[in-house]
């Protein structure tokens, strides 16, 4: 909370921050020095531990191993009324503000000025004048937040925090909402706000941006911190090729070709999306069987769209989308599943599986209206709970019963009953949209083998994933997708890292003959 | 097998059992407060309601009660609050009744005939707000309150326009139903059985109809694939979605059972005792069918257990009066009743969640599945409601 921290002694030192859940480790040995009074950026790939990190810092969890130094003093936070009373807050990416409230009773709430239960608004309202001014964060203090913009209602969160004296502010990626002018005007902000001695810390996977914005960089990968740069001296094919490693698997040679024939096509396919602009503008993707088409992007660049649109959970603006030359786009979600596209959801918990229903009834999931699940609208438990005993034998599902409830299973053996139940549907077509995010390395490659070999058997299958290294794995073509086009098509076999990290980027436009 | 059903019965009665105990520890705590004996309360209601003609009032108000609350239990399943059951049972007593004098037909299809109309009539009105739900986006729990309100205006005019009976001239009333649409008693029927009940009792010919739509129920919910699609939409609407279940098509017709069964109730007390709709006509049942349907956890054996021990309540009240002692005493042993349940349910439920996720984790590393201790018993059968 003081001024007189020297440059010499870091805001904020972390030493091997260790965090596991059950069956995954988030972090793994992270080390994070945010020197005061500057915007140090944190960067890694969905998933790789950024979040758990920033939990870790705002006192919403507490690490297993490592210590946290503020000030170069060692501090443990209970809960993040600790680490706010320590001078710590966190501005969340989805904003947490009362619409129905004027701003300065948003930015007052739950630390209310006054006196004798009276509310002092006058006092609210000249504290707030005085700390847009200082900031030059500029908002209406009566305006309501249900009037406001995007890029106000951010302003407000960041007043809130700075109101409850924060001198550390962590933004969890707070461009992912805001439109280029915005952004410019938020990163205008923060360089006030480092001018004032506050430090920020700012979370993103837009790489052009933190560059454009941070002082020093900091890159995660898998849970481990890969190093840090000055944002000066470095490229965003370096940033990339950090985020992403260097040493990437190439796929394994495979025996057999994928076969002539078009499975799976999608053409010129458009979806609306927020406002004027197109969430999917223009895919076409064409699947053989027996192939595996991959598409690489940084996460919310349309691909959650594209997959809603192909099973039917999203209306189709224009465009075409046939299953074996037979049209889908009339076809209801249930009609486009017994046509034979088995789906892996992106949301395993929300999508995937019913949490609190038992395994054999998640097994029907999806196929509650086939033979054997049920007769003429009569389920069949006994068959049921033979296919469900018989999927958890082939797909290694490591489970105590059939009768426990899905949330009882580890992430990997809810996924492997996932791909179990889909592929023993009998598709010609797999959809999986990030099928191993946050599971165990051995059920990671058990999936792998089980997509392999789908494909062997001559299914046409899409995969949609964060993960490049899954990506080059696996994929017979790979697309890149950006802002809701497919802005390439790459050789999985030849490509370089530093191409993909560029096409996901939008640091270089064109295509590469696959 | 034997050990883990044993466990899952004790399981679904320990919530119960605390909830009953808090209930009579509090009513308690009120009879002294207010200068009477909770013994002598207790006892005074134990005698009344054991009684035959006691036992017989209860069951004849319990069966329709049973039949409301499994409509509202429906609707819960998928997270759909039907609060209309009182216009959809309203409307569709009124219309019954008017409806059954108009035509004849020999008894047991007479019957039917007005059972179904009753049923009609029920899920029309409730089509309503599930067609504004899906069309509309129109929240379903203020759409059916306003409608109760409707219903209240609609069955007042097609009463006094269309369905009253000319030959009474000061109340507004239907005829009476015929009496080849009214239920028999049953109380033949158990005294052959040896049975003997007492001068003006008469156990109502709906139990049987009730326990049918019991049976009935639990097969839906339980073993179709529509039953399947709504809890799964209840328990996951995301999940079902991504399944193929339509849920625009699930709102729809689930509110329309709900109202069914409310409107089917109906035919409880109008085929029965009460043979015209006037204003002494049973009302006030459809709302005490929401808190028996919470009461029974939307299940179709604890909403039964709920309805008689609702109305054995209520019942047993009218024995506090003899003793002197103000029968509100009921009100407030039915008040924790209710929220004692409603948060015991929720903190086992929570309990055997955490277990069941222990007991997996163990069984798993230790390669115990095959073989091992029995499994952890799931939280529930199906999904939760």
């Amino acid at each position: 909370m003081t001024n007189e921290v020297t440059a010499a002694v870091p805001a904020i030192e972390l030493r091997g921050i260790v965090k596991r859940f059950p069956g995954v480790v988030a972090n793994d040995g992270v080390d994070l020095v945010v020197r005061s009074g500057t915007i140090h950026a944190i960067v890694g790939e969905n998933g790789s531990g950024k979040s758990t990190l920033m939990k870790t810092l705002y006192g919403a969890h507490r690490p297993d191993e490592g210590e946290i130094r503020l000030h170069d003093e060692v501090v443990t936070f209970k809960s993040p009324r600790d680490a706010i009373a320590r001078g710590i807050g966190m501005v969340f990416q989805h904003f947490m503000l009362a619409d129905n409230l004027t701003v300065w009773e948003n930015i007052v709430l739950g630390d209310e000025p006054g006196s004798k239960g009276f509310l002092d608004r006058k006092q609210a309202v000249r504290t707030l004048n005085d700390l847009g001014r200082r900031y030059g964060l500029r908002v209406n203090p009566n305006s309501y937040v249900s009037d406001l913009g995007v890029g106000d209602k951010q302003r407000v969160e960041i007043l809130k925090v700075l109101y409850r004296g924060a001198r550390i502010i962590i933004l969890d990626e707070p461009t992912a909402v805001l439109v280029p002018q915005e952004v410019d005007e938020l990163f205008a902000s923060l360089k006030t706000l480092t001018a004032e001695g506050v430090t920020v810390i700012f979370i993103s996977h837009k790489l052009d941006e933190v560059r454009a914005v941070a002082d020093h960089i900091t890159v995660i990968r898998a849970g481990r911190t890969v190093g840090e740069v000055r944002a000066h001296d470095v490229t965003a094919r370096q940033l990339a090729e950090m985020m992403v490693g260097r040493d990437l698997p190439r796929p394994e040679p495979r025996a057999d070709k994928p076969s002539d024939q078009i499975e799976l096509q999608i053409e010129n396919v458009s979806v609306a999306g927020i406002g004027a602009v197109p969430a999917v503008d223009g895919v076409s993707l064409t699947i053989h069987c027996g192939e595996v088409v991959g598409v690489a992007g940084v996460e919310g660049n349309g691909q959650s769209e594209l997959l809603d649109v192909i099973m039917g959970l999203r209306p189709l603006q224009t465009g075409r989308i046939s299953l074996a030359g037979k049209s889908l786009e009339r076809l209801s979600t249930k009609d486009r599943r017994n046509a034979g596209i088995g789906y892996i959801p992106e949301d395993r918990h929300k999508d995937g599986v019913c949490l609190p229903a038992p395994l054999w009834e998640n097994v029907m999931l999806g196929h509650q209206g086939s033979q054997p699940f049920s007769v003429r609208g009569w389920i069949n438990r006994i068959a049921a709970r033979t296919t469900t005993k018989r999927i958890i034998k082939e797909y290694d599902v490591r489970t105590p019963s059939v009768d426990v409830a899905a949330i009882a299973l580890s992430g990997g053996n809810q996924q492997k009953l996932i791909v179990g139940r889909e592929m023993t549907a009998g598709p010609s077509v797999l959809i999986a949209a990030h099928p191993t995010r946050g599971v165990d390395v051995g059920a990671q490659g058990a999936i792998w083998d089980y997509i392999r070999v789908a494909r062997t058997k001559g299914l046409a299958v899409l995969l949609i994933s964060a993960d490049l290294e899954e990506l080059l794995a696996l994929s017979d073509t790979l697309v890149v997708m950006l802002r809701g086009r497919i802005v390439a098509t790459v050789n999985p076999a030849t490509v370089t890292i530093a191409e993909l990290g560029a096409y996901m980027t939008g640091a270089s436009n064109g295509s590469e003959a696959a | 097998m034997n050990g883990t059903l044993m466990a899952r019965i004790r399981g679904a009665l320990l919530a119960p059992a605390i909830a009953v105990a808090v209930s009579v520890v509090v009513s308690s705590l009120a009879l002294l407060i207010s200068g009477n004996s909770p013994i002598a309360a207790l006892r005074a209601m134990f005698d009344y309601v054991t009684t035959t003609a006691s036992l017989v009032t209860i069951i004849n108000r319990a069966a329709p009660l049973y039949v409301v609350s499994l409509g509202v239990a429906i609707g819960f399943k998928m997270n759909l609050f039907n609060i209309g059951a009182d216009g959809q049972y309203r409307l569709a007593a009124l219309i019954a009744a008017g409806a059954s004098s108009a035509f004849s037909l020999p008894r047991p299809l007479h019957i039917a005939a007005v059972m179904i109309i009753a049923t009609l009539v029920g899920a029309a009105w409730a089509a309503i707000p599930g067609i504004l739900k899906v069309t509309r986006n129109v929240n379903e729990v203020i759409s059916t309150i306003m409608l109760n309100y409707v219903a209240t205006g609609v069955s007042a005019y097609l009463l006094v326009n269309y369905m009253r009976n000319d030959n009474v001239a000061n109340v507004a009333e239907t005829k009476s139903v015929p009496k080849s649409a009214q239920l028999p008693s049953l109380n033949g029927f158990f005294e052959n059985f040896g049975f003997h009940f007492p001068r003006l009792s008469v156990l109502n010919g709906f139990l049987p109809i009730a326990i049918l739509v019991g049976i009935l129920f639990y097969l839906l919910i339980w073993r179709t694939r529509f039953g399947f699609d709504l809890r799964i939409t209840g328990a996951s609407p995301a999940a079902a979605r991504s399944s193929g279940v339509s849920p625009k098509s699930m709102i729809v017709k689930t509110i329309m059972i709900s109202g069914g069964l409310a409107g089917l109730a109906a035919t409880g007390f109008l085929l029965t005792e009460f043979t015209k709709y006037n204003e002494t006509f049973p009302l006030g049942l459809p709302f005490t069918g929401i808190a028996v349907a919470l009461l029974g956890r939307n299940h179709p054996a604890g909403v039964a257990l709920a309805s008689f021990a609702w109305m054995g309540i209520e019942q047993a009240s009218r024995g506090l009066l003899e003793e002197k002692i103000p029968p509100e005493i009921s009100k407030i042993l039915l008040g924790t009743l209710l929220i004692s349940s409603v948060i015991s349910f929720e903190v086992v439920r929570r309990r055997n969640l955490t277990q069941t996720i222990k007991h997996a984790a163990h069984a798993v590393p230790g390669g115990l599945s095959s073989g091992g201790p029995p499994p952890a018993e799931p939280t529930t059968t199906g999904a939760t409601s």
